[in-house]
């Protein structure tokens, strides 16, 4: 059984559907994110989640129990659950008594709420702060408070709201090693609201992709970097190239795909005239300077349109009848000379396209 | 110019020898507004919560009605008790008419509609996310209640401080359901009008010194508390 589940959840602000029929099941002990661009209803799902607001329609269930249920008992099922907020707020109160608060309302009193507190101080690295004013600290340590006033209740579910937004790098990174440290040292299953893919990939089991309302794909973060379901989730996972085509012939599943009077193989299912999309990322793309001699199956002579330098990479992109976008070390673009209206050839195996029906 | 010179002199050396008069009637004011605020605040500040807590049809005329009061003329307001209080009125048979009593009760009418108004823009002041997270941390309703009073503590305080400054340098329910009885019902306010039109100024220019310097105090006092 699903420790979360929504079904057909749906929210409305006056006109405008922020969520359109979500379907989710969330097990125990699972880091699970949900990743999508901003105003993708992220934030109002994990209100819902954590029974702060109420859906339009559709059902929540925790731990079995729908949570359409008196005041009382959705206050049982928000006690088993903590939220820090996208921005989080804290109390006009020390440090020690913000981390205290959620316990106070749980009645735990005198040494063991101080033990509990002093503890969770010290994981989150605040034990020195005991006695400042929340409000005068730093976003990172503001931050560190919210996530640590929410682990000390030691909640079953654990919501987290973009985290690292509004961090600077140092703080941000800070504050993914503690989220690291709580997903470690807790059994805690941890839902995350997050823009940033990456962070995503490091830190969660599972992932969903959400955009406009919906979830678009669900499932592990290789699935959902290398076999992204549709155009509008492979754009947003980072494939760059993304080339409409039409499946020309099919033979065990290896197809060729027909693109502006070039072919490209790939590995796919479609039948024969299927109007699809060949995805290809960027660092599956070698490029040489003349054709090379291997097992991959395409391989396309192109010219240099523009080359950028990214830190030890080189974004270098290629027209070879349709625009390709290849990532190479710098150091590699040195050794080979590259520069723009250089003829180059862009090779890359069929295993390294993955084919999705055009929308 | 010399006659001022002359009460401000006298004043001065009034208030420094701690006059008794000056002194009893300065304390009875004190005493008189500092109850009536406090008791005014007791009611107010629940009766504030239950209202920006709850959703209610008419909710906006009301507190649009309560912040019409704020500027109630005082006299009004003693007509009010005045015929409230007095022997033929519904509530004279409690005698409590020129009675210091119905002193206090005048002032918290008269400050209800401010620490009300005051309190509820108070409490609607505190941050959104303060609710939102007091709510994901689990706190029931009454312990959001209790965050959210907590938080605008100083806001509140501040209308407290309004409504006790609006009591003591009233003088219209004062004089008209206090009477300015000597040595019982007198108050700063009463004593300077009663004194000046007698000619006094020595003692209306010392208690009005008195009525500034606790008129500043607030001030001082409202100033530390709102850049809080």
């Amino acid at each position: 059984m699903a420790l979360i589940e929504t079904v057909n959840l749906c929210q409305r602000y006056g006109e405008r559907d922020i969520l359109k029929n979500v379907n989710l099941r969330i097990d125990r002990g699972e880091v699970f994110a949900l990743i999508g661009p901003t105003g993708a209803g992220k934030t109002t799902l994990l209100r819902l989640i954590d029974l702060i607001d109420e859906p339009a329609s559709g059902k929540i269930f925790f731990d079995g129990v729908d949570a359409a249920a008196p005041a009382a008992v959705r206050l049982g099922m928000r006690r088993r659950m903590a939220f820090v907020l996208q921005k989080p707020v804290v109390f006009n109160l020390s440090v020690y008594d913000n981390i205290a608060c959620a316990l106070r309302w749980r009645g735990v009193r005198g040494s063991k709420l101080k033990e509990k507190v002093n503890h969770i101080t010290d994981v989150v690295g605040l034990s020195d702060y005991g006695n400042r004013n929340a409000r005068q600290l730093s976003g990172g340590e503001v931050q560190r408070v919210a996530i640590a006033r929410a682990i000390a209740i030691e909640p079953e579910v654990l919501l987290l709201d973009e985290p690292m937004a509004n961090l600077d790098p140092l703080s941000a990174a800070r504050i993914e090693e503690l989220i690291s440290s709580i997903i470690r040292r807790y059994a805690t299953t941890i839902i995350m609201a997050t823009h940033d893919l990456s962070q995503g990939q490091r830190l969660a089991d599972r992932m969903a992709v959400m955009m406009g309302g919906e979830l678009l794909q669900t499932g592990s973060s290789k699935d959902v970097f290398t076999s992204p379901r549709n155009r509008e989730v492979a754009e947003f996972v980072g494939v760059e190239n993304i080339i409409d085509g039409v499946i020309a012939s099919s033979e065990d599943n290896m197809v060729t795909l027909e693109s502006r009077g070039r072919s490209i193989e790939a590995i796919s299912d479609y039948p024969v005239g299927a109007e699809v999309c060949a995805c290809i990322r960027p660092e599956d793309i070698t490029l040489a300077l003349s054709r090379i001699s291997s097992s991959a199956r395409n391989s396309f002579e192109g010219e240099i349109t523009w080359l950028v330098n990214m830190g030890p990479l080189t974004r270098v992109e290629v027209q070879c009848g349709f625009p390709l976008v290849a990532m190479v070390t710098k150091r590699s673009a040195e050794e080979m000379g590259l520069t723009k209206g250089k003829k180059i050839y862009a090779t890359f195996k069929a295993t390294g396209v993955h084919v999705i029906k055009r929308n | 110019m010399i006659e001022l010179w002359h009460g401000l002199v006298k004043a001065l050396e009034l208030i420094v020898t701690l006059d008794p008069e000056v002194m009893e009637i300065a304390g009875r004011s004190l005493s008189i507004s500092v109850t009536s605020a406090l008791l005014a605040s007791l009611i107010c500040v629940p009766l504030a919560s239950l209202i920006h807590f709850h959703q209610f049809r008419g909710k906006r005329a009301l507190i649009n009605l309560v912040q019409t009061f704020f500027s109630v003329p005082t006299v009004a307001i003693g007509l009010f008790v005045f015929v409230l209080f007095s022997r033929a009125g519904p509530l004279g048979g409690l005698g409590l008419m020129f009675t210091p009593t119905v002193m206090v009760l005048g002032q918290m009418l008269l400050i209800t509609p401010i620490l009300l108004g005051l309190t509820i823009s108070a409490l609607s002041g505190v941050d959104r996310g303060i609710i939102d997270t007091a709510r994901s941390l689990g706190a029931s309703g009454l312990q959001t209640s209790i965050v959210i009073l907590r938080e605008a503590r100083f806001a509140v305080m501040a209308a407290i401080i309004m409504g006790f400054g609006r009591a003591i340098s009233e003088v219209g329910i004062a004089i008209m359901v206090g009477g300015n009885i000597r040595g019982f019902t007198r108050v700063i306010t009463t004593a300077i009008s009663l004194e000046t039109s007698k000619g006094d100024l020595e003692l209306s220019i010392a208690l009005g010194t008195i009525l500034i310097a606790i008129a500043l105090i607030i001030n001082i006092i409202l100033n530390r508390v709102q850049q809080r």
